[in-house]
């Protein structure tokens, strides 16, 4: 089973991210995904200095993928997905129809990220028709609806894609054209001063009665737990998953990725570090809610 | 341009088609369309009275296909869309690719409208959906502003559909697992968001009320204060120590004084949200707009929002607010 870094969904400095890579690069991990998926306006690292990043990693002999946004809208993020294209060194995370598109005109593999809705096994071999070749499942997917997808797609005779599942991180739930970060610190999104990055893990939102519940982070909203799939590890590997997601947080990642790595070459599933995500499980997504 | 008006009955059916609607949209009683509360919806025999009585006064209607079936559920999806085309609806809304591949081979003269649910938001996302499945319009997800709106009109390989008024989802349609991350029930596999089997009210003995969703505090009002359905985007939550709406306000959609603008940059159809809204609404809110529509095609240049229209729909609005949403820029 391979190890994969997701690409990283918040803002950090520019040198702080460089230097985040450049360790993560003496990881035990396969792919590193690298990229903004969440907004265009954040530019410590602009399209051309992920690209040299992906460059500078790839060369290091690790499998690098250029992520693309969740949501395009602008001309200018359009453009942004291009440049990544144009470049054609490097496997696409398609995470929005535009880019699946863009890369189906152009003849050129992707992945199919999380937020592209594929739901059953058609979905998923018509995309396969359209170039890709390694699929994330959207948070939604539990162990159970995968089970019967990939059956269904077996017994209709295709060979499923690579599968990669979200492991470790905060599981990314919505996305708006609004800034709910510019909101919540009250300036327009226009003339937003780029303030996320004061919030390298999100902006932790609770309830009225104190409870932590969801991270604010941009235009997209993320579950407040960092969910954990490691004792799952047994039925990950009975369904077939090929890569292991870890998205990037700011604190004990070097450490995450090991425990991981430790996990997948034992037999016995690991101890839970984070917590659970009740989506695989078929319950609400946050865990300790009843399952209704 | 159409006036596209919700339909969760069959008395809202007949009161859309009475005030002027072009087209109206409704589903089956079942997890197949994005409004599936109870009480809702349509059953055969209603659907085919309502296509009746709509057919036989020019008026259109579409049936909302628009949820994300899973590969076990799939055999259900394809029959509805098969059931659509044997009751002689006009178009089938959809937003999942198994369910439009299934209706284009099947049923290639029954038009393919792509859902708000399908998230596209471009023109190589629309290009997509037209040489894939062949749509012959689409619906635009409420996140674009009016003029990315007007760019998109220009470039887009089918005519294409803008809300106009009702409630607003603040995030991308088809993009947002806020309900089944508290819930487990999603609008994309289950047609509804904040289910209200899952809604609480709570009363306190110093005469505030709470409202729980599967046991989380979504928000809390004062004695007298009006209080909104508690989707997760509509609650009351603590950020940095302050307690507001954090991610919007419970208000409404309303495009009214866009009109100029939509007409000019091409909009085919403006869409009327509010299935789940009684006759009364769609009766006003469709009588409305269509007399907006109609003044503004007889003499565009002398047309302006009236107040009396600006009212009759304020009067319906979730919180009697509205907003211009993210049609503006400040929204954002």
């Amino acid at each position: 089973m391979k190890l994969s870094l997701g690409p990283l969904q918040y803002f950090w400095p520019r040198e702080r991210t460089l230097a985040f890579y450049r360790e993560a690069a003496t990881w035990p991990l396969d792919v590193i995904y690298l990229g903004e998926t969440v907004c265009s306006k954040r530019r410590e690292l602009g399209t051309r200095d992920w690209i040299a990043l992906a460059e500078e990693l790839a060369g290091e002999g690790r499998e690098v993928v250029l992520s693309s946004l969740a949501l395009v809208e602008a001309e200018s993020e359009l453009n942004a997905v291009l440049r990544m294209l144009d470049h054609g060194g490097f496997l696409i995370e398609a995470n929005d129809l535009t880019t699946v598109q863009l890369c189906r005109e152009r003849g050129l593999p992707f992945v199919a990220g999380p937020t592209l809705n594929v739901y059953n096994h058609r979905a998923l071999a018509m995309l396969a028709e359209d170039g890709m070749r390694r699929w994330v499942p959207g948070v939604e997917q539990g162990e159970q609806l995968l089970a019967d997808l990939l059956a269904a797609c077996r017994a209709e005779g295709a060979i499923p894609p690579e599968l990669e599942v979200i492991a470790w991180g905060r599981l990314p739930l919505s996305y708006s054209a609004r800034c709910f970060t510019a909101r919540a610190l009250d300036v327009a999104k226009d003339a937003c001063g780029f303030r996320c990055i004061e919030h390298p893990d999100g902006l932790p939102l609770a309830t009225r009665e104190g409870e932590p519940f969801l991270r604010i982070n941009g235009i997209q909203v993320q579950g407040e737990e960092t969910t954990d799939l490691g004792p799952e590890l047994p039925a990950l590997r009975a369904l077939g998953v090929d890569i292991l997601r870890l998205y990037p947080q700011t604190e004990g990642m070097r450490d995450v990725v090991a425990h991981f790595d430790l996990a997948r070459r034992s037999p016995q599933p690991p101890p839970r570090r984070g917590a659970v995500n009740g989506y695989w499980r078929g319950q609400p997504g946050k865990p300790g809610l009843p399952a209704g | 341009m159409q006036l596209v008006c919700p339909a969760g009955n069959l008395p809202a059916l007949r009161a859309a088609v009475d005030a002027g609607a072009n087209a109206v949209y409704a589903g089956f009683r079942d997890q197949t369309n994005a409004r599936a509360f109870p009480g809702l919806n349509f059953d055969e025999a209603e659907l085919r009275a309502g296509i009746a009585y709509a057919h036989a006064r020019s008026c259109q209607v579409y049936l909302a296909l628009n949820t994300y079936p899973e590969t076990a559920r799939l055999p259900a999806w394809r029959a509805a869309v098969d059931h659509a085309a044997e009751l002689g609806c006009d178009a089938i809304i959809a937003a999942e690719m198994a369910v439009l591949e299934h209706a284009m081979r099947e049923h290639p003269k029954l038009a393919r409208h792509l859902s708000v649910q399908g998230s596209a938001t471009t023109a190589p996302a629309l290009r997509y959906m037209h040489e894939r499945f062949g749509i012959s319009r689409a619906v635009l997800p409420r996140v674009l502003s009016l003029q990315q709106v007007e760019r998109l009109c220009a470039v887009s390989p089918v005519p294409l559909e803008v809300f106009a008024f009702g409630s607003l989802c603040i995030m991308v349609e088809g993009r947002c697992q806020l309900s089944s991350y508290v819930t487990g029930a999603s609008p994309n596999r289950h047609g509804v968001c904040s289910p209200a089997r899952f809604v609480r009210w709570e009363e306190h003995a110093d005469g505030q009320r709470g409202v729980r969703l599967n046991g989380l505090l979504m928000d809390r009002y004062q004695p007298g204060e009006p209080a909104a359905y508690p989707t997760v985007c509509k609650g009351r939550f603590e950020v940095g120590g302050e307690v507001f709406h954090a991610l919007e306000e419970p208000t409404s959609l309303n495009t009214l004084a866009l009109l100029p603008q939509l007409a000019r940059a091409g909009v085919a159809a403006l869409k009327i949200e509010g299935r789940q809204r009684g006759v009364a609404y769609v009766s006003a809110v469709t009588r409305t707009w269509r007399e907006a529509i109609d003044r503004h095609r007889a003499d565009p240049a002398a047309w302006s929002p009236r107040d009396d229209w600006q009212q009759a729909l304020a009067a319906h609005a979730e919180g009697h607010q509205t907003t211009l949403g993210p049609y503006h820029r400040a929204w954002h």
